[in-house]
């Protein structure tokens, strides 16, 4: 079974005609989420669809990558001409039974190395809702896995994905483009890590139940949080709350009993102003022999003291400083998106070497094969009629016409792999194709007999 | 006189800090391992160096101003490599080369141009116990720095507006555990150099100098250092307050080293 890691070492790529990357998609920025759920695929509607395009002959490779805010198909047509997209359109809109109209003006088409740079634009999260967020990343990598695992792929949209994986990685880590939590719930959480460090084996308390203080417990959760309380006026709601995430519910009577054991505490309780004091925080602090407390206060208005704030070991966040920090952080990360652009554009270049180089490689070979053809053509013309050819003449004609292949082939054959210029490269290779009637080739006419 | 040993350190030294620094702002594991990889290397040339200089000198290079700052270096480069391993953490290591890298670079301009004469033969146990000795400021250093950094970490937290590099800094409880776990190796070095030199001393004069300045001041940085430990895990001065009390036991080491050794011990004077 073919993995993402060993695909791309799978043998020199041979390809037909010119190599380029199809694009058809649309995302949060160019579709209504309403039209975004219909023309979403699942898991297997995704291989589903990567198959019937490869099927149809749309394409010779496919990938379809879906997430809440995009879904996008990856092809290499066959014949690399822009109606490719339209079929791709026409097939998206089949496939999901909407009417061609609803997509129009939605959808974003892209071939060749934009498609590239889209792909990896998109990887490295500088096309996401929430700039530069992770998950992107691995919706990648698994609509990849999958469809390699099930032979939609092929050399070139390996290399791609490959290409896009890469970028992704690199861009998180030589960037801050994905750095520092980009939402208050996520702040809070990587704010109380600066205290402890690691959180595994903390305690925390989250009194109310709000929906942010839901997000928090959710990161404190993945953080692997041990203890986790939950405290609401209302036992029931607190008790539904502690289920869902796991934790224990106690009622509103001992909560200052509890302060005594949280190294967290999450307030979000609505319309009651201040729950926790500052003597009440005093003596929780004292109860736990000094260590320190990190308190994310979500209410408004505020459930925790402010001068509770100067307390010794307490560290106080309310929802405006935390608001604050994520709008730093949002500012940070845009004026990041440069540095990410910079590696995007060295992958892409990368990637068009690449390209250049396959369709060098495959340019010479399909015109050797023609020489070759016409060399059969030739000799059966000429030697079938003529009397007295041995077959070791014959064979020395063969080897003497197969030094002259060479000889001609070389100097096109070094000016395309060592010519100034990607693009006088791949011009030349598209003349070549031209002139000699090389556009597209049919598998049979490569070796003859 | 300087060695070719102690120039290819330095820029050891000032490549791992770079790498360090880097490290802070854009997070690189292959840059992180890289920049312990330079500080190691650095450490193994600094050795050399110090190597070669013994070599002149016959024993440890204790006993000229430059030797010992430049053995105090190295040590202070081993002390912390120990605790990155330790404590798997990182981003304490800008600041630790970048103060490797000053003192070097001060410590090479102090250096004097010829080898100093052949110190008098005085055996291993002396040089153990100066070198343990040593070693115990070094770790005092590194708890200096890791606890300078929990103050302004703490300080960052506290006026809610974290920078850039605040995401990656170490957190509160880490340098806490470092400071310690350095604080530790100080007061162990620095029990087994007592001793040693006390040892050493009993068996040249059959006496205890107990009077000497050096050795008050060495008593009073060990009860210093051991009210730190007891307080670092009290209520009420755990965290910050324990920092402040190790940051500033240091001004007694620094005392220790350069008042005490300069000016007020004949007995503990070597330069």
């Amino acid at each position: 079974m073919p993995s993402i890691s060993n695909a791309r070492n799978s043998g020199p790529a041979r390809v037909t005609g010119a190599v380029r990357v199809a694009l058809i998609g649309c995302n949060h920025r160019t579709a209504p989420l309403e039209l975004r759920e219909r023309v979403a695929f699942s898991n297997e509607q995704a291989l589903d669809a990567a198959a019937e395009l490869k099927r149809r002959g749309i394409v010779e490779e496919a990938v379809v990558v879906s997430t809440c805010n995009r879904s996008e198909l990856y092809g290499v047509p066959g014949d690399a001409n822009d109606s490719v997209t339209d079929a791709m359109e026409d097939f998206l809109t089949a496939f999901h039974r909407i009417p061609r109209t609803e997509l129009e003006g939605r959808t974003y088409r892209w071939m060749g190395t934009d498609a590239i740079r889209h792909l990896f634009r998109v990887a490295s999260g500088l096309d996401s809702m929430l700039l530069g967020e992770a998950e992107i990343l691995g919706q990648i990598r698994t609509a990849y896995g999958r469809a390699l695992e099930h032979g939609a792929t092929g050399p070139i949209l390996n290399r791609a994905f490959q290409g896009a994986l890469e970028v992704g990685k690199r861009v998180r880590a030589e960037t801050e483009v994905g750095a520092r939590p980009m939402s208050v719930s996520l702040a809070g959480v990587k704010l109380a890590e600066r205290v402890f460090g690691s959180l595994k084996g903390r305690s925390a308390l989250i009194l109310g139940a709000g929906e942010v203080a839901e997000q928090v417990v959710e990161h404190l959760r993945n953080r692997g949080i041990e203890s986790l309380r939950v405290v609401n006026r209302s036992f029931e709601r607190a008790k539904n709350l502690a289920e869902r995430m796991g934790g224990e519910a106690i009622t509103w009577d001992s909560l200052e009993k509890a302060l005594a054991t949280p190294d967290i505490i999450v307030t979000s309780v609505g319309e009651v102003g201040e729950v926790l004091t500052r003597e009440k925080l005093v003596r929780a602090i004292e109860a736990r022999d000094g260590r320190p407390i990190f308190v994310v206060d979500l209410g408004v208005p505020r459930n925790v003291a402010p001068d509770a704030a100067g307390l010794y070991n307490l560290y106080l966040y309310n929802i405006d400083d935390l608001g604050e920090i994520v709008e730093q952080n949002r500012r940070a990360r845009e004026s990041e998106i440069p540095r990410a652009e910079a590696i995007i554009s060295e992958h892409v270049a990368k990637f068009e070497a690449w390209r250049t180089a396959l369709e060098s490689s495959s340019v010479v070979d399909d015109l050797r094969g023609r020489f070759r053809k016409e060399r059969e053509l030739l000799l059966r013309e000429h030697l079938d009629a003529a009397q007295g050819v041995s077959p070791e003449e014959r064979q020395r004609i063969l080897n003497i016409t197969e030094e002259l292949i060479e000889r001609v082939l070389s100097e096109p054959d070094a000016r395309l792999r060592h010519g100034r210029g990607m693009r006088g490269r791949l011009g030349a290779i598209d003349a070549l194709r031209h002139v000699f009637g090389i556009e597209k080739q049919s598998g049979g006419d490569e070796e003859p007999e | 006189m300087l060695n070719h040993w102690t120039y290819l350190a330095l820029a050891l030294y000032a490549a791992s800090f770079l790498c360090y620094l880097r490290v802070l702002y854009v997070p690189h594991l292959w840059l992180g391992r890289l920049a312990t990889l330079l500080l190691a290397g650095g450490i193994l040339l600094h050795y050399y160096a110090l190597l070669e200089r013994s070599h002149g000198l016959h024993t440890v290079p204790y006993d000229d101003l430059y030797g010992s700052m430049s053995l105090f270096a190295w040590l202070l480069g081993i002390t912390y490599l120990g605790l990155e391993i330790l404590h798997r953490q990182r981003s304490v290591g800008a600041f630790v080369t970048l103060l490797l890298v000053v003192w070097i670079a001060v410590v090479s301009w102090l250096a004097p141009s010829q080898m100093p004469p052949t110190p008098a033969a005085r055996g291993p146990l002396f040089a153990f116990h100066i070198t343990l000795n040593i070693w115990a400021y070094a770790a005092f250093a590194l708890s200096f720095v890791l606890s300078v950094i929990y103050l302004l970490q703490d300080r960052v937290l506290r006026s809610h507006r974290p920078g850039a590099a605040f995401w990656r800094f170490p957190a509160l409880d880490v340098l806490d555990r470092m400071s310690r776990s350095s604080v530790y190796v100080g007061l162990g070095a620095l029990a087994f150099g007592v001793v040693s030199g006390l040892i050493w001393e009993h068996r040249l004069t059959g006496a205890y100098a107990w009077g000497d300045p050096k050795v008050v001041v060495t008593l009073l940085i060990v009860a210093a250092y051991v009210i730190y430990l007891v307080l670092s895990r009290s209520a009420g001065w755990r965290g910050a307050r324990a920092a402040r009390i190790c940051a500033l036991n240091f001004a007694i080491v620094l005392f220790s080293y350069t008042i005490v050794n300069l000016y007020l011990t004949a007995f503990h004077r070597y330069f």
